[in-house]
């Protein structure tokens, strides 16, 4: 028999019960008649506190709270992928079939299919010795996917029994386990866990590979490691959301977990229906096969927004375990941020800056934490990366959740408003962003595309940063004025980032660009950067340089070269050697 | 369960406590008597046992302890809903103001609504032309989508919704069923009849429902204002099928209503004094807006709000541009040099427009053209600030092009006469004439092919 409470207050989303039922702190509890879900959050010897995932009003004094005796937790099985949930994982075209266009209350759905059979194939046998978290069985959960069955982490033991290969549900028995304490346990597809409790690992290690997001200011420039955190704060407007939808759709991780946390519900419509029609270019499959999206919109129950964080991550580590690289999308943080200040607000806690509540720090940096490229309990490495939009206040980043988050990601891919007007996209500021990973995945870059890669890419940010001193005298009096040599770096400056840094995600070429074209890009324009700074210590005015198209031809290499021609890059190089030649003769 | 509970143990601003209540609920909705005759509604926004915290929406003038009678009606607040009530004209909470007698119909819906599962929601992507080629032509409309106008206080915004409302509901679609509901938040009464007139005028006010909050009626009326106005605009997409345009005017009094709703309940604030859930309250009335799949109705939603101080980062601009799909931004210098209307375009935006232009919906070159008179109305900005130090005289030949440029931009483009219903080929049109001005090798964000067709340096367009 479940324990149960008596409500006796009810202030928005909060619940205060009558005494101490006996709930354990982050229980999960069904509150009221409607049986809405709800956590414990609170608990003194004369009251207990209940945060409710739903919409409270209609709620009275006096009815009852009952507990389930668990945590808040998800289920892990077959299933997630090419899906979407909402904040506490439940399937939101299940809840469409039932209630039709709108989400109701005290929905009770499961969060997967329970009579799905799953085509199983047995990787252990009657005899074998399992460690926590042994892989047991494989399930092609998509065309795209191999769902790997596991041991939950914190069960070993000695197999009694083993069913053969067929088709099963998440809910057959699948081996029959003898434990350690000589006890039977009887194991399924499915297991539970709780989302606020990261899942074990053997050992974590340095990042060394890099996410490789096909979009250049990104890969080149700014790159992100696998098991890497990444932040992108952005006033409304500067494109976080084609950020995240860009990185979601060619990154070459396994996996994609797209929480869309407090923001727009048709961007979840929109990222649907995309990503159902798009295809992945690496397995030829609809981009949902590898994706779940987390749809938490503005206008539903905050309480849920604040756990759909923390849902996402689960599934994420989840698939990490398997031996797969996750990244998870989460869009945005300030949301998550702001629900925690709200309901902070709701227990009428002290606030610290701007009304957070004094733990936001410590909740993002856990947060942040589950991130990371890790050897799992069953021996397989895998990795789950986290990029975090964040939304500043009034686009300002010195506010708490940007200032709090720069702590602890080591990615900071600001965007920035006057790129944005400009319609500059991606408007990725390529002075404050940075990347700490640039050291550590130096050698990856050496190794996998050139040993030239990382000094041509600090020579570009070095034109970049001489651009911007130069702009500030510009500025002041006019371009004109300006030495030859000066004038040069201008132009290669914008060749830089007209022709490299802005990419189009509308166009089918230049959306996403592999590094070795990156690389070759990168090449032409140092190199005419090289013949054109020979020409101009030889006397030659930037006036006549400028008289040739070169320049604006090397502007639109990434529209002319498709991504799978890269021999078309030897006759720029040699197109770039008759402009050489031909300003010397003109003007010799 | 007619129980009347007599007397109050507290009055604090539009908050009232009632002790010793049996069986009220969160969130439900009372009525309240007082002195035997004037009748008040109320909600309960807290409670704790049998001590109910009351929200008085007509305010709690002539309210005392002991003169109050208070009787739970059991349910949330909820609205009449019906065909009829276009035409008409009620109060901030739904009630008749026009002396035609109450809305009868049998079917009542809480105004809070529901989330719309994205699921069911359907992307929008056809855009509706309001004949005003900076929206048109730069910031597109779809319909389903909610666009705010960010607007200062004595720029021209009602007259731009107004323009908005007499052209997009006389486009070409109009066989379809159309229908305006406007909603008043404390605004001036000059302002409620300047809408009331416009409708009349341009014929439409038959296909209108209009719930006025004048700046002087209770501010917590002005809390449930948009929300009974946009249970009725679901209630007509998705039940009946109409394409329904709400205009929600002003946002900033509802926010600040909230705020003085709040700071008497004595919750502990967050930003400039507005409570931490501003953000939700905003959203769960923007996310109002939308189209479902299988139905062939829409809500599209015009929230106008006058950013105090013209300062786009205040609360109540900033957290709606997080929340809708876009913005369109009025301008104060704009405004003075009397363009009208004074649309800023370039932090303005349409985040769906990118799906509903283009070869099928409007033409082909839509977007190149957009892009790039962005692109270069942002370099005139830095070649105005660069003449503001060094001088006209002193630029260099592009950037005097780019200064001719912007000034035609402005007077051409952006401007128009209020009555000037343009079409988006004459729009487009215009752009390309304008980019005429500068040299081909400026426009770097056309593809080569959409430039051969279309581009025509000035000199050789006039002869």
């Amino acid at each position: 028999m479940n324990k149960t409470g008596i409500i006796y207050g009810i202030n928005g989303p909060v619940v205060y019960l009558q005494g101490d039922p006996g709930f354990q702190m982050n229980e999960m509890v069904y509150v009221g008649r409607q049986n809405l879900v709800g956590e414990v959050i609170g608990l003194t010897s004369d009251r207990t506190t209940v945060q409710v995932y739903e919409e409270t009003s209609g709620i009275k004094p006096g009815e009852t709270v009952t507990g389930t005796g668990s945590p808040v937790s998800v289920t892990l099985a077959p299933g997630i992928l090419n899906n979407i949930f909402d904040g506490i994982e439940r399937p939101l075209s299940e809840i469409a079939k039932t209630e039709g266009a709108y989400i109701s209350r005290g929905v009770s759905v499961d969060s997967l299919d329970h009579s799905k059979k799953w085509q199983t194939h047995l990787t252990v046998k009657k005899g074998d010795q399992l460690l926590p978290g042994s892989i047991i069985a494989e399930v092609p959960e998509t065309h795209a996917i191999v769902h790997k069955v596991m041991l939950p982490p914190n069960v070993d033991g000695y197999v009694l029994d083993a069913v053969s290969d067929g088709e099963y549900t998440i809910d057959d028995v699948l081996l029959t386990l003898q434990l350690p304490d000589g006890s039977e346990k009887k194991i399924t597809m499915a297991q539970k866990w709780p989302i606020r409790v990261p899942r074990p690992t053997a050992k974590r290690f340095p990042a060394t590979k890099p996410l490789i997001t096909g979009q250049r200011i990104l890969d080149t420039l700014f790159p992100i490691a696998k098991g890497g955190t990444a932040a992108v704060p952005g006033g409304f407007g500067t494109g976080k959301t084609m950020t995240q939808h860009q990185i979601a759709k060619w990154s070459d991780a396994d996996i994609i977990i797209y929480i869309g946390c407090g923001e727009r519900g048709n961007e979840m419509t929109q990222v649907l229906e995309e990503f159902t029609q798009l295809v992945d270019p690496k397995s030829g499959n609809p981009l949902m096969d590898r994706t779940t999206l987390i749809a938490n919109t503005s206008n539903m129950p905050v309480a849920a927004r604040e756990a759909s964080l923390y849902s996402g991550l689960t599934l994420a580590e989840y698939y990490r375990d398997m031996g797969y690289h996750v990244a998870i999308m989460a869009d945005s943080t300030s949301r998550w941020a702001e629900a925690l200040r709200e309901l902070s607000g709701r227990l009428e806690e002290m606030p610290a800056e701007e009304g957070f509540p004094a733990y936001l720090a410590s909740r993002l940096s856990a947060f942040y934490e589950r991130a990371g490229m890790v050897r799992n309990l069953n021996g397989t490495e895998g990795s789950v990366s986290i990029i975090g939009a964040v939304s500043p206040q009034g686009g300002d980043f010195s506010e708490p959740v940007t200032q709090n988050t720069k702590r602890f990601v080591r990615c900071f891919w600001a965007l920035d408003k006057s790129l944005a007007y400009a319609r500059h996209y991606p408007a990725i500021q390529w002075l404050t962003s940075y990347s700490e990973y640039l050291s550590e995945l130096a050698p990856w870059y050496t190794d996998n595309v050139d040993r030239r890669f990382v000094d041509y890419r600090n020579q570009m940010v070095y034109i970049l940063t001489q651009e911007s001193s130069l702009m500030e005298i510009v500025k002041l009096i006019g371009a004109d004025v300006l030495p030859d040599d000066q004038k040069l770096i201008l132009e290669i400056a914008k060749v830089i980032r007209v022709g490299f840094l802005q990419q189009n995600a509308f166009h089918q070429e230049d959306t996403c660009v592999p590094l070795s074209k990156q690389f070759k890009m990168m090449e032409v324009i140092l190199y005419l950067y090289k013949k054109s700074r020979t020409l101009i210590s030889m006397g030659m005015p930037m006036s006549v340089l400028k008289q040739d198209p070169i320049f604006d031809k090397v502007i639109s290499i990434k529209y002319d070269v498709p991504n799978d021609r890269l021999d078309m890059f030897d006759d720029y190089m040699k197109q770039i050697d008759k402009f050489y030649d031909d300003v010397l003769e003109r003007n010799a | 369960m007619a129980i009347e509970y007599l007397g109050l143990s507290a009055i604090n601003g539009p908050l009232v406590v009632l002790e010793g209540v049996q069986d009220a609920a969160y969130d439900e909705i009372v009525e309240m008597t007082v002195n035997g005759k004037e009748k008040k509604l109320g909600r309960i926004i807290e409670i704790y046992k049998d001590k109910a915290i009351i929200q008085v929406f007509e305010g709690t003038e002539g309210m005392a302890l002991r003169n109050t009678h208070t009787r739970l009606t059991g349910h949330p607040m909820e609205i009449t809903v019906s065909e009829s009530m276009l035409g008409r004209t009620f109060n901030g909470i739904g009630q008749p103001i026009d002396g035609l007698g109450d809305i009868i119909s049998d079917i009542k819906l809480d105004i809070n609504g529901k989330p719309l599962n994205p699921v069911t929601r359907e992307y929008p992507r056809n855009y509706i032309r309001t004949g005003i080629s900076a929206i048109d032509g730069l910031t597109t409309l779809i319909r389903g989508q909610k666009l705010p106008i960010f607007s200062g206080n004595g720029l021209p915004h009602d007259q731009l919704a107004a323009q908005i409302v007499q052209q997009a509901s006389l486009g070409e679609d109009s066989d379809e069923e159309f229908a305006i509901v406007f909603a008043a938040m404390g605004v001036k009464y000059d302002v409620a009849d300047f809408f009331r007139r416009t409708f009349e005028e341009s014929g439409v006010s038959s296909h209108v429902a209009m719930f006025i909050n004048l700046a002087n009626d209770p501010v917590v009326e002005r809390l449930i204002t948009p929300k009974i106005a946009l249970t009725l605009a679901e209630y007509l997409a998705f039940e009946k099928s109409m394409h329904i345009l709400v205009i929600l005017t002003d946002m900033t009094s509802f926010a600040e209503a909230m705020r003085e709703v709040s700071s008497s309940k004595g919750e502990i604030p967050s930003r400039k004094g507005f409570p931490g859930y501003l953000y939700s309250e905003l959203a769960a009335i923007y996310e109002r807006a939308g189209i479902v799949e299988g139905i062939n109705g829409s809500v599209t939603q015009i929230p106008i709000l006058t950013m105090p101080n013209d300062d786009i980062t205040h609360p109540i601009p900033d957290l709606t541009g997080y929340i809708t799909e876009g913005q369109i931004v009025l301008d104060r210098s704009l405004y003075g040099q009397s363009i009208y209307p004074p649309i800023n375009v370039l932090p303005s935006l349409s985040r769906l427009m990118k799906d509903g232009i283009g070869e099928g919906y409007t033409r082909a070159d839509h977007q190149d053209v957009a892009n790039q008179l962005f692109s270069c109305y942002a370099k005139v900005g830095d070649a105005r600030a660069l003449a503001s130090v060094i001088g006209e005289d002193e630029l260099s030949p592009i950037d005097k092009k780019y200064l001719e440029f912007g000034k035609a931009f402005e007077q051409h483009f952006i401007g128009q006469d209020i009555h000037e219903n343009r079409t988006i080929l004459q729009t487009l049109d215009i752009g390309w004439q304008l980019l005429g001005m500068l040299p081909r090798t400026e426009l770097d964000r056309i593809d080569t092919k959409v430039l051969d067709q279309y581009y025509k340096p000035a000199e050789e367009a006039e002869q």
